[in-house]
């Protein structure tokens, strides 16, 4: 079942088969639907096998970095007496990006079995889920899956009956965008400010409270218990591209498009049978100017390069962009790209932790000098300016968020510039008054 | 949240507004007419010490401690910031330090009903500019971040609620609207007293 659409025979719905389907959401429903069999799977299972039957499915993190799921798994260290944690990543902020509310608000216990799941493979007996602040209803639902998971013995100290003990805890965050890079997570569910942590060490090495953690985000997690059932082998067949991107994921598209939604597809489906097929396309009488594909935070795509895209990690790559999240942010001849270039270099300004100091800086001067464009108080030297500061914006600092506000910058004007030129050369109406 | 951003500053208005109340907020505590009472007693008091026991310190819980005085009062006041210091043994300037932080944490009082709306790029190019413009007028804020004088509406911008694909998004309290228009601003704020 789709969901706000009706599915589309263009689209490979695993996870998102329940969407909108209200009976899902409980523990019965679930079950009826197959739910918890995985789990039950599982247990007869050594952790050592799940995490190989994880890494031949060749799932790889669906958060925005792509690290392989089974090979983050293994990284753990044997079990010495100190525990081990595993974080589910659900503090989804980044625009264009609305896949893992869906997961939470139609089909919690899938995410619940794939925690579970996920915690047994990495030995962990205690599991932390970050839902970010303002998702006030997946936060109640999964609430509400957690308590029922526990009373029915899915989850809590004796699991299924095998003797084992997973104890799933709901943190709420508190509005910081930050806190979705997985050390400042860390830091946030230790009470403290969600700043970045350097690395290494690495989680698995030195994570939430000094011990071995695994972070995975809500789809990766989603993921597990298909592949548990079905079989890595099952997985990896999903793909129609690069054999390295296997699995469906979940497209949010958004932004100048007939019907916004999420789409779960193969890897490997062509852009175009996204944008024109399942989604119907541009609104009457506009044409497709851009796209950005995999959340805000990645470089910005022509028409051209969005017609020939193909959605796996690699796809995007050749593309000139990333699959990150797969926020999908189409932008039709309508959209001022300066104007919008400024709203997401604005965005980034406001969620700088400001620990480092190409960021701080680097994010605020960007949306500064953006805005005297847009204001006509624009000169050549801006864009030697916003590439210089770009460059010292990208990987220099702990975390990606400056980098994040570069590609959107360096992109825009690589591929936009004459709108930027519009704007100095006055040739167009200052779209803000300056400052 | 903490760096360069122009969001949720507190306009000149705004702290008029808020009268005595806010002034204790900022240290005045001399200033307060009313004793402060504390929120972590009872019923309360219970949550905290189960909250205890699912994180492994007592600064775990920070953040849900800060949760609960928010519900509790609408705001986190400089007394309440050294309340929760002193329930998880933590210092008062620790705490100032984490909510301040957050933008989701009130460091000053706000309308009855709190209203934050989405103008992040997706939401921006299908027109969340009209939102904000028609939430402002229908509320009587008349700017961002102000409490209409009635004192029922504070209306913000905020960064990426995640609901993209159903423009424009709006929280109002812990109700999470999709597909806010202008049109239909003045319908949904009835239901808000």
């Amino acid at each position: 079942m789709g969901y706000p659409h009706p599915s589309h025979p263009k689209e490979n719905p695993v996870l998102s088969k329940h969407f909108g389907d209200p009976e899902a959401r409980s523990f019965d429903g679930w079950v009826k639907r197959g739910g918890y069999e995985g789990l039950r799977k599982v247990l007869r299972m050594s952790p050592e096998a799940v995490i190989e039957e994880i890494k031949t499915s060749g799932l790889r993190g669906r958060g925005g970095a792509g690290f392989p799921t089974g090979l983050k798994w293994s990284l753990m260290p044997k079990p010495d007496g100190r525990p081990h944690y595993l974080v589910c990543n659900a503090d989804e902020s980044e625009p264009g990006t609305f896949k893992d509310r869906e997961i939470m608000r139609w089909t919690p216990h899938q995410l619940l079995e794939g925690c579970a799941i996920a915690a047994y493979a990495i030995q962990a007996e205690r599991c932390y889920i970050y839902i970010r602040g303002e998702f006030t209803d997946p936060f109640q639902i999964m609430q509400q899956a957690v308590e029922e998971a526990t009373a029915k013995g899915a989850l809590g100290d004796n699991l299924l009956g095998s003797g084992k003990r997973i104890e799933v805890i709901l943190h709420r965050g508190a509005g910081a965008y930050i806190c979705g890079e997985e050390t400042a997570m860390l830091n946030s569910i230790e009470g403290k400010r969600g700043n970045p942590r350097i690395k290494p060490p690495y989680p698995a090495q030195a994570g939430l409270f000094g011990m071995p953690t695994t972070i995975n985000n809500v789809e990766t997690l989603a993921a597990v218990p298909h592949i548990v059932i079905r079989g890595g082998e099952w997985y990896k067949g999903l793909s129609l591209s690069n054999p390295k991107s296997t699995g469906t994921k979940l497209i949010s598209v958004c932004g100048h498009i007939q019907r916004p939604g999420n789409y779960e597809v193969t890897m490997g489906t062509p852009m175009k049978e996204l944008i024109y097929d399942m989604c119907g396309g541009m609104r009457p009488g506009r044409t497709l100017k851009a796209v950005i594909p995999g959340g805000s935070s990645v470089p910005i795509m022509s028409a051209a390069e969005a017609d020939e895209c193909l959605l796996d990690y690699e796809g995007v790559v050749a593309k000139g962009s990333m699959l990150g999240s797969a926020g999908m942010i189409v932008m039709d001849d309508s959209t001022d790209m300066v104007y919008q270039i400024w709203r997401l270099a604005r965005f980034y300004a406001h969620e700088s932790c400001a620990q480092c100091t190409q960021c701080r800086e680097g994010t605020a001067w960007s949306t500064r000098i953006l805005e005297r464009i847009l204001a006509g108080k624009g000169k050549q030297e801006h864009f030697q300016l916003l590439l210089d500061l770009s460059d010292n914006m990208t990987g220099k600092t702990i975390c990606v968020l400056s980098d994040s506000c570069a590609a959107p910058i360096v992109s825009g004007i690589q591929k936009f510039r004459h709108e930027f030129e519009a704007y100095i050369q006055g040739a167009r109406v200052p779209a803000m008054a300056a400052v | 949240m903490s760096g360069a951003g122009q969001q949720g500053q507190v306009p000149a208005k705004q702290v008029e507004a808020a009268g005595q109340e806010h002034a204790s907020a900022h240290g005045g505590h001399d200033t307060q007419t009313a004793p402060y009472e504390r929120v972590f007693k009872r019923e309360r008091l219970a949550r905290l010490d189960q909250l205890f026991t699912k994180y492994p310190t007592k600064q775990a819980c920070l953040l849900p401690a800060l949760w609960m005085v928010q519900e509790a009062r609408g705001w986190i006041s400089e007394p309440a910031i050294g309340e929760v210091a002193e329930v998880l043994d933590l210092t008062p300037a620790y705490v100032k330090g984490v909510v301040t932080f957050y933008t989701m944490y009130h460091t000053h009082p706000v309308g009855r009903h709190f209203i934050q709306v989405c103008t992040t790029s997706p939401c921006n190019i299908c027109g969340a500019e009209d939102v904000v413009k028609a939430l402002l007028v229908a509320t009587g804020c008349g700017e961002l971040g102000a409490t209409s004088p009635d004192g029922r509406f504070t209306v913000i911008e905020v960064e990426c609620l995640g609901a993209c694909g159903f423009v424009t998004p709006v929280l109002i309290d812990d109700d999470f609207i999709e597909s806010v228009t202008p049109e239909n601003v003045p319908g949904i704020l009835q239901r808000y007293q």
